[in-house]
């Protein structure tokens, strides 16, 4: 028998003489290799993100790593390797491409369409109206209705664009945040007007408020009061709806705002940790709310980076949530994800290479673990997508579950060198974006500081220049580029017609309805939005109910707690 | 040769949150020597058009990324007719289809600008129009 290594649990094995020798020969040869010239070869010592990148990684770089305390098996803490035991084996990702557009009836109808080629859940694109709190025929909605998601006014709305899908069934994700609780509160009652109740309800909705301060710019009140709203609905959401993620923590839209990895990383996770101490100080218990958190990431054009970036997440999470803030429940200790393919890594020139950048993306994202994805359409970069265009990004995750064999692994990353390394170094400057964050006195003060605006602001801008000086190739843009002329490709088109029609269509909704009951329900909102013990959602719904359009419930809203306006830094 | 930099307005108008490009923009022309005026967000066209007159502006570039650009992109034009702004240079980017691009130019926008454009292109642009207006308007 083989003589056990003296290494309780280290990752890097000793180094045998023969394998030092081995070590320094390549040392040396590395060393006269001449560096590679032409297009892209001013960053190959570095990842996108601009983390330091060896020419290769071997044992001595896993060497501080403890296989027990930092990787253990799949499903186990820290869930560094994954947080189910079998990876896909048992479970594939869910398929969830994010549509909207125009108005409800034609959004359903993509739906109805998406369901019958084989995708698992929808997700909903609101256009920017809907998304700030803005009725369609607002003044400030004028050319914005339906353009880059689907008009929703009120509870009519909702009805149809539900119509013919079974709420109960399907799970839901809906991609919205200032007037998130709006949202919960029309999907409630549409469901319960068809007769299923609002437990059996399954989906996710976004409701982060702070990455729209960092990042995605779709506020409507100031934070602390935001903050106040986001709790009551986590309350809510957490007691009677234990099927729902009462919010998803994102990254995605740090990332598109120009974040580096672990920027996204961080800011993301320190977010995540925000949203458990206001609701820990609201007085819930950890363990009864943690495990409906989720998250949601971007998946970058750099490979290992990504994955690297997924697996550190899970680990800071679960040790966060363990030691921090002493959840005891596993679930709770367990960072769930969704992933949407980066936009800003697509290209107007030659839209069809998308298709191929988005495919790479998937797969980190799947080897990162993911839950459930997104595959962006090639000609997004464009305008909204085709359902052809649609089509060949959800084919693209059904080639990558079911013929390329990634799935029937779990965690086949694990052990790498380079990958456990970087997901180190991923982990190692998160912990640094944590100090830093702590220094300001946490989230909220580091946004109201710009803090977190000034460090996207800078990472953006060195990747730009980084392009420009031909540092990085994008392919098509800065180098491999030829002449096109306009108009290759079909586009969707929105017609001014769908504004017109949904203005009208949410006045009819106001001459249409009891209008005693809307005054009656609004001003008990906002008596509750001045009572701090008095939970908002119950009212939401009562306001939803009565057909209060989303124009109206904001602005009730507005009245008590004012809107934000932001500092603008570049 | 101008005897004080030019001075460029970069705006987003609209409900349109996407502002990572406009701040690229406005951070490039700043290097480049230009005096940028960055709007910030939801700014409505008569706004747009108020600053760069009291900015006294040589430059107006827009961002729009939501899908609002042939709207908003025509108000400003015409709140420049109806302020009689014509004269400062208006062009922009964000994502717009190449025929909306074509269209918006025979309405006046001097240079549609999409993902991928380089930042030179945008600078030695800007210099070139909005140091041309400057000789013409002094």
């Amino acid at each position: 028998m083989a003589k056990m290594i003296d290494r309780a649990s280290g990752l890097g094995a000793p180094a045998t003489p023969e394998f030092e020798a081995q070590h320094q020969a390549w040392e040396g040869s590395a060393a006269a290799g001449r560096p590679r010239v032409g297009p892209g070869s001013g960053a190959v010592d570095r990842t996108i993100s601009d983390v330091p990148l060896k020419a290769v990684y071997g044992p001595q770089d896993v060497a501080h790593l403890d296989l027990a305390r930092d990787l253990a098996y799949p499903g186990q803490y820290p869930y560094t390797r994954g947080i189910h035991a079998n990876g896909y084996r048992d479970r594939l990702w869910t398929m969830r491409q994010f549509a909207g557009f125009g108005n409800a009836k034609q959004t359903n109808e993509r739906y109805h369409f998406l369901l019958s080629q084989g995708q698992t859940g929808l997700s909903v694109a609101f256009d920017m109206p809907t998304l700030m709190g803005y009725d369609s025929d607002a003044p400030q909605s004028r050319g914005e209705v339906g353009r880059c998601g689907v008009a929703i006014d009120s509870l009519a709305d909702m009805e149809v664009l539900f119509d013919g899908i079974d709420m109960g069934k399907i799970t839901t994700s809906m991609t919205i945040n200032g007037p998130a609780a709006i949202a919960v509160a029309q999907y409630i009652a549409a469901a319960e007007k068809k007769g299923i109740s609002r437990a059996e309800l399954g989906g996710t909705i976004q409701a982060d408020i702070l990455k729209e301060y960092i990042a995605q710019k779709e506020w409507i009140f100031p934070p602390r009061p935001h903050m106040r709203v986001i709790v009551d609905m986590i309350e809510f959401c957490t007691a009677q709806m234990p099927k729902w993620n009462t919010i998803s923590i994102s990254g995605y839209h740090i990332r598109e705002a120009g974040s580096t990895a672990a920027q996204e990383l961080a800011f993301t996770l320190a977010d995540g940790f925000a949203y458990v101490e206001a609701c820990m100080a609201a007085g819930m218990d950890v363990d009864s709310f943690a495990p409906r958190l989720s998250f949601f990431f971007n998946s970058h054009i750099d490979f290992f980076e990504e994955i690297a970036k997924f697996r550190a997440a899970r680990r800071i999470y679960a040790r966060r949530m363990r030691d921090r803030y002493g959840a005891k429940n596993p679930k709770s200790w367990q960072l769930r994800f969704h992933t949407q393919t980066a936009g800003c890594s697509a290209t107007a020139q030659q839209p069809e290479n998308n298709i191929v950048r988005v495919a790479y993306e998937a797969m980190a994202a799947v080897l990162g673990g993911t839950q459930s994805l997104h595959t962006n359409s090639m000609d997004e970069v464009l305008a909204l997508p085709t359902e052809k265009s649609v089509e060949i990004a959800l084919r693209t995750q059904q080639v990558l579950a079911y013929e390329t064999n990634v799935t029937n692994v779990a965690d086949p990353l694990g052990g790498s060198y380079f990958v456990e390394a970087l997901t180190d170094e991923m982990e190692r400057q998160a912990e640094a974006y944590f100090a830093q964050i702590e220094e300001y006195g946490g989230v909220v003060e580091a946004i109201e500081a710009g803090f977190f605006q000034k460090e996207i602001a800078e990472a953006s801008y060195r990747y730009q220049r980084s392009i420009e000086a031909k540092d990085r190739v994008v392919v098509g843009v800065n180098a491999f580029a030829r002449d096109e002329k306009p108009g290759d490709m079909d586009l969707l088109k929105i017609t001014e017609e769908v504004e017109r029609a949904q203005a009208r269509s949410v006045q009819d909704v106001r001459a249409n309805r009891d209008a005693a009951n809307v005054r009656a329900s609004l001003e008990r909102l906002q008596r509750a939005c001045r009572d701090p013990k008095d939970n908002l959602m119950p009212h939401l719904i009562d306001c939803v109910n009565a057909y209060c359009t989303e124009g109206e419930i904001t602005e009730a809203m507005v009245q008590v707690y004012g809107r934000y306006t932001e500092r603008s830094v570049f | 040769m101008a005897d004080r930099p030019l001075r460029i307005i970069i705006a987003k108008a609209g409900l349109d949150g996407h502002d990572r490009g406009a701040k690229v923009i406005a951070r490039a022309l700043r290097d480049a020597g230009m005096e940028v005026i960055y709007t910030g967000l939801f700014q409505t066209p008569e706004q747009i058009v108020q600053t760069a007159i009291q900015e006294d502006a040589d430059g107006i570039g827009l961002s729009i990324l939501s899908g609002a650009h042939m709207t908003l992109f025509p108000l400003v034009i015409d709140q420049l007719k109806e302020q009689g702004a014509e004269d400062v240079v208006f062009f922009g980017g964000g994502t717009i289809p190449p025929e909306d691009a074509v269209e918006l130019k025979q309405r006046g926008v001097q240079a549609v600008f999409t993902p991928g454009a380089p930042l030179q292109e945008i600078v030695d642009f800007v210099e070139a129009r909005c140091g041309k207006r400057r000789e013409l308007v002094g």
